[in-house]
């Protein structure tokens, strides 16, 4: 039991981690209706800057993040303004292309500046012995502090993302874009602000998920972007344009992925080596089956 | 029908009919094969293992083209239809294991085994079509995503027939007692090395396949394909049958693609599971942008671009070669190039190097018309 509680409770912290990059997805494709396959480098960018400016530039942790903040901001701002915006009314196949045009420059510049070898990951200082520990024996539980800050950290960054979309004047013109972009052009939105606003929240949340992921998985190298992709099954499993289902599917997937990965082993005969790693995708393609527009997704009206 | 056309028009012609103006390429296609002999003739072992690699990307670049170019069906699964592809090969192809546990092997000959990698990555590709194809768009390419990872997993843990994690050899053709294990081997009495005997094996596969899907592009299939491309709605309007035209490219590109993936690990003789990756997939698409997007030149010069540049970096040490040290390594270098091409192409000139040449054609004839202001229109 204590193996399955503890099992469950490594899920929901990976789960937050892929709910923090799959909140970026669902935010950019509400708002401009572009799946970024480059959430994944950019988050490697941010947590490469927050071990440079910790390891190598001797900063304090927070001042790196804030730097990792702005940089990852900056580049994702900048390519909405400059590369996609140009990219409008083009077909979906040109638009993911040029996302992953964008994710292989930033994890190709990454190598090129950093090397592709393995770094130590930036660690929040508020993580040191605070992690938690019960019992003992087989009954023993024990919680980390990365995956206990990770949670927290989700928490707070999903209220953080109510109040802002519920109250706040940039929040409302975001959903209301999101609902019906000529109607929010009509009421005076600027759509452009839009745009950028939320490839900036997408980034800042990516760059906080990178560096709980880099913690989690205790070194940092330049397939980090990569551990990423998971978040799209996690996008699918929720529905692509629903907030709260990128949250929810996020933690589905770190659970499905840390409990196959726990019991595996007793099915090593049939199952081989490596399922845990599939097994999200294959709750994927089964939700797909029954609810082609995932758990939470606005079921789109088929035309034919 | 009005007047008959005054050039006479022979059976022969007429059969020609499907691929347009034949006549004024015939001087560039004469130049393009004088061209390929010197270059076949000439040019060292080295350069011809760049072409080599070049022709077999080419042939799945074709695939995927059909697929995303033609249909315009978003896929990132191609890796995976080549790996099914290379690894009917070697089950087919290679030799009976020697010793007990080794990767299986019936020991059939070459004319078996190619067509069969094809067909089987057809099958294949029939059997995921009606789940995946229901899908458009973002969540279709995501799915086929997962297509690569579920693949590297059965890839991995299918040992008997893939060698498990550390790989396996694959078979070499055999074509008439000539083998292409051989370091050389002589082809009508003329002696040739290996890379040169693969050279022609494969020149022969890729023009085949080229001009299959240069004619299915332009026959009622290919329309169909289009099609479903620029407006489904559209398309479903005028009798097009979305589902079979989707299924249609979706199973000729995966025949393409595993033709190709069998070359691939028989020329290469050599691979691990690993190799059926996620960035494999990507550089076809990167090669489809770069060299032109429904369009079989394209789909030719954008694996040239694409995968015969990292290996001439490599071949000839032009940088550095650690990839654990800091700074540029070929495989950098070459990522930054398609990186930068990808975005490029894909904001200047959605047509790829194709649509530039086009370009440049339509300037050179507009240019050359002025000057013959007056004359007959070409």
């Amino acid at each position: 039991m204590a193996y399955f509680v503890q099992l469950v409770f490594a899920g929901v912290a990976l789960g937050c981690i892929y709910a923090l990059v799959a909140l970026g997805f669902t935010i950019i494709f509400k708002a401009s209706g572009v799946i970024n396959f480059a959430q994944g480098e950019l988050l490697l960018v941010g947590a490469y800057i927050v071990y440079a400016g910790v390891f190598e530039w001797h900063l304090n942790f927070y001042v790196a993040v804030l730097l990792a903040l702005v940089v990852t901001v900056a580049i994702a701002v900048l390519f909405e303004r400059f590369v996609l915006r140009r990219m409008v009314g083009k077909p979906v196949f040109s638009i993911l292309m040029i996302t992953i045009g964008l994710d292989i420059l930033l994890r190709t510049g990454v190598v090129v500046k950093f090397g592709g070898g393995i770094r130590p990951p930036g660690t929040p200082p508020f993580e040191a012995q605070h992690d938690v520990a019960f019992g003992t024996g087989s009954d023993r539980l024990f919680f980390s502090a990365n995956d206990l800050s990770v949670i927290a950290t989700t928490v707070l960054i999903c209220v953080a993302l109510y109040v802002f979309f519920r109250y706040s004047r940039y929040g409302l013109a975001m959903r209301a874009t999101a609902l019906d972009q000529e109607a929010a052009l009509a009421m005076g939105i600027n759509i452009r602000t839009v745009y950028a606003l939320a490839w900036a929240i997408a980034a800042a949340i990516a760059t906080i998920g990178g560096i709980f992921l880099a913690v989690h998985e205790f070194n940092l190298d330049s397939t980090l972007g990569s551990t990423a992709l998971l978040a799209f099954p996690a996008i699918i499993l929720g529905g692509l344009d629903s907030v709260s289902g990128a949250v929810v599917g996020g933690i589905i997937i770190g659970l499905t992925e840390q409990l196959t990965s726990g019991y595996e082993g007793q099915f090593s005969a049939v199952l081989g080596t490596g399922f845990h790693s599939i097994a999200p995708y294959i709750v994927m393609i089964l939700v797909l089956f029954i609810r082609p527009y995932g758990l939470f997704g606005s079921r789109r009206v088929e035309r034919i | 029908m009005s007047a008959p056309p005054t050039v006479g028009v022979t059976p022969g012609r007429r059969a020609n009919a499907l691929r347009r103006s034949w006549s004024p390429r015939r001087g560039l296609l004469l130049a393009g094969i004088v061209a390929l002999a010197i270059f076949f003739s000439v040019v060292t072992d080295d350069w011809l293992n760049v072409a080599n690699y070049t022709m077999i990307f080419a042939i799945a670049a074709l695939g995927l083209n059909v697929l995303s170019g033609y249909a315009g069906q978003v896929s990132l699964g191609i890796a995976f239809f080549m790996g099914i592809g290379a690894y009917t090969a070697a089950g087919l192809g290679s030799a009976p294991p020697t010793t007990p546990g080794g990767p299986l092997g019936l020991g059939l000959s070459f004319v078996i085994w190619l067509p069969a990698a094809g067909i089987a990555a057809a099958l294949v590709g029939a059997l995921v079509g009606p789940s995946a194809l229901r899908l458009r768009g973002f969540y279709l390419g995501i799915v086929s995503l997962a297509l690569i990872f579920i693949g590297q997993y059965l890839f991995k843990n299918a040992r008997a027939l893939t060698g498990g994690p550390q790989g396996r050899s694959f078979p070499k053709p055999v074509i008439g007692g000539v083998s292409f294990a051989d370091a050389q081997g002589s082809l009508l009495g003329v002696l040739l090395s290996r890379n040169q005997l693969f050279f022609l094996l494969i020149l022969i596969v890729l023009v085949l396949a080229a001009v299959f899907v240069a004619n299915v592009a332009r026959t009622r299939a290919g329309r169909a394909f289009q099609a479903v491309r620029d407006n489904e709605v559209g398309a479903a309007i005028i009798g097009v049958n979305l589902f079979e035209a989707k299924m249609g490219a979706f199973v000729l590109s995966s025949f393409l693609a595993g033709i190709s993936g069998a070359l691939l690990a028989s020329y290469t003789g050599y691979y691990i599971p690993d190799n059926w990756d996620l960035t494999l997939s990507i550089q076809f698409v990167a090669a489809i942008i770069v060299g032109g997007v429904a369009s079989v030149w394209g789909s030719i010069f954008g694996a040239a671009f694409v995968f015969a540049l990292p290996i001439i970096i490599d071949q000839f040490s032009l940088l550095p070669q650690s990839s654990t040290s800091q700074g540029l390594t070929g495989g950098d270098f070459n990522a930054i190039v398609y990186g930068v091409l990808i975005v490029a192409f894909l904001l200047f000139e959605p047509g790829g190097v194709v649509g530039l040449l086009r370009r440049g054609q339509a300037r050179i004839r507009a240019l050359t018309q002025r000057a013959s202001k007056g004359g007959a229109p070409a």
